[in-house]
């Protein structure tokens, strides 16, 4: 399966057509989309307005591939299940978000070698055409880095790092 | 002072672990072993999250807001200062976004000590929220290096 999520509070219309088409031209049966609220509906692929968290988590894990935008949600639990991960990044000037920070998202995380970005949706339709490509990337560790953490403890407990 | 009251009397301090949905959630869940040692209450947006942190974690249910929403945003603020009056925590710790901010605001001013960590998703500024957070909490992170200053947040390390 393809597991399509694009949040839950801003639809993304560009990424449902483009992947719904895509779905229709190529006959793909395997393709599920969340497709959050108030957006337009796929006419082809299979699709819910919002999942609980427990199906959203069974979707994933039982996936091949997860296609999304670039929200920080989307790619943790990808990361989280090592599953392999193509993302779009909503755009502000199109009105798909309130700003551009995902464009920054996407190319941060892309260039550590954490996801596949398609800038666009002919980038989209390549990557897909060529999915099996796609590979899970390293899996990520249960917890935040461990400076993190201990910043975080040694705080709480009054203890002051230099 | 509540923390200073609990550090001296040895009692395990209270942090309130609190976020919107989503993205900021999962981060914050990321966070846990930080909070070893500590009575935590979590509070997020939906009740299905609860089976993130399990049973028999002290989990919250809060209502959420964004910055169009001026009643959603009030009403948001008002079921926080209810939450911070009951929990009393002596550390508050928000991954944002709009409950976070306010959860900070008024945890400080009822004398918590606050903790803002910015998203990972603000890899090229910081976010309104995490900006305005900065002139009053009591540590101030960031999670991409490129975005620490001397004066500004601080950046140690990220949840990924």
């Amino acid at each position: 399966m393809i597991f399509v999520t694009v949040g839950s509070d801003i639809p993304f219309n560009r990424l449902l057509k483009a992947v719904d088409g895509w779905a229709r031209d190529n006959k793909r049966r395997d393709v599920f989309a969340q497709i959050g609220r108030g957006g337009w509906e796929p006419g082809f692929i299979p699709f819910a307005t919002m999942l609980e968290p427990a199906e959203f988590r069974e979707r994933l894990s039982a996936c091949r591939l997860v296609v999304g935008h670039a929200g920080m949600g989307t790619i943790l639990s990808a990361l989280q299940c090592s599953k392999p991960i193509l993302v779009m990044p909503r755009r502000g000037p199109l009105g798909e978000t309130r700003n551009d920070h995902q464009m920054d998202t996407a190319r941060q995380l892309q260039a550590m070698g954490r996801v596949n970005v398609a800038f666009d949706e002919t980038e989209l339709f390549d990557h897909l055409d060529r999915m099996e490509e796609l590979l899970p990337k390293e899996p990520i560790a249960p917890f935040a880095e461990p400076e993190l953490i201990r910043t975080l403890h040694d705080f709480i407990h009054h203890r002051t790092r230099q | 002072m509540i923390s200073t009251t609990a550090l001296m009397s040895g009692k395990r301090p209270k942090v309130l672990a609190i976020s919107s949905g989503g993205g900021h959630w999962i981060q914050l869940l990321r966070l846990r072993p930080a909070f070893e040692g500590c009575k935590v209450v979590y509070a997020t947006v939906k009740d299905g999250y609860r089976v993130d942190v399990g049973e028999e974690a002290d989990f919250r249910v809060i209502r959420n807001a964004n910055r169009w929403s001026k009643t959603d945003l009030i009403r948001s603020a008002l079921g926080i200062i209810a939450l911070i009056l009951s929990v009393r925590p002596d550390v508050v710790i928000t991954t944002g976004a709009a409950p976070g901010y306010f959860a900070v605001r008024i945890g400080k001013l009822l004398g918590a000590r606050v903790v803002w960590l910015d998203s990972v998703a603000n890899a090229g500024e910081l976010s309104m929220s995490g900006r305005k957070a900065g002139s009053f909490v009591d540590l101030w992170l960031t999670q991409w290096p490129h975005l620490a200053r001397d004066k500004g947040p601080a950046c140690h390390g990220s949840v990924l």
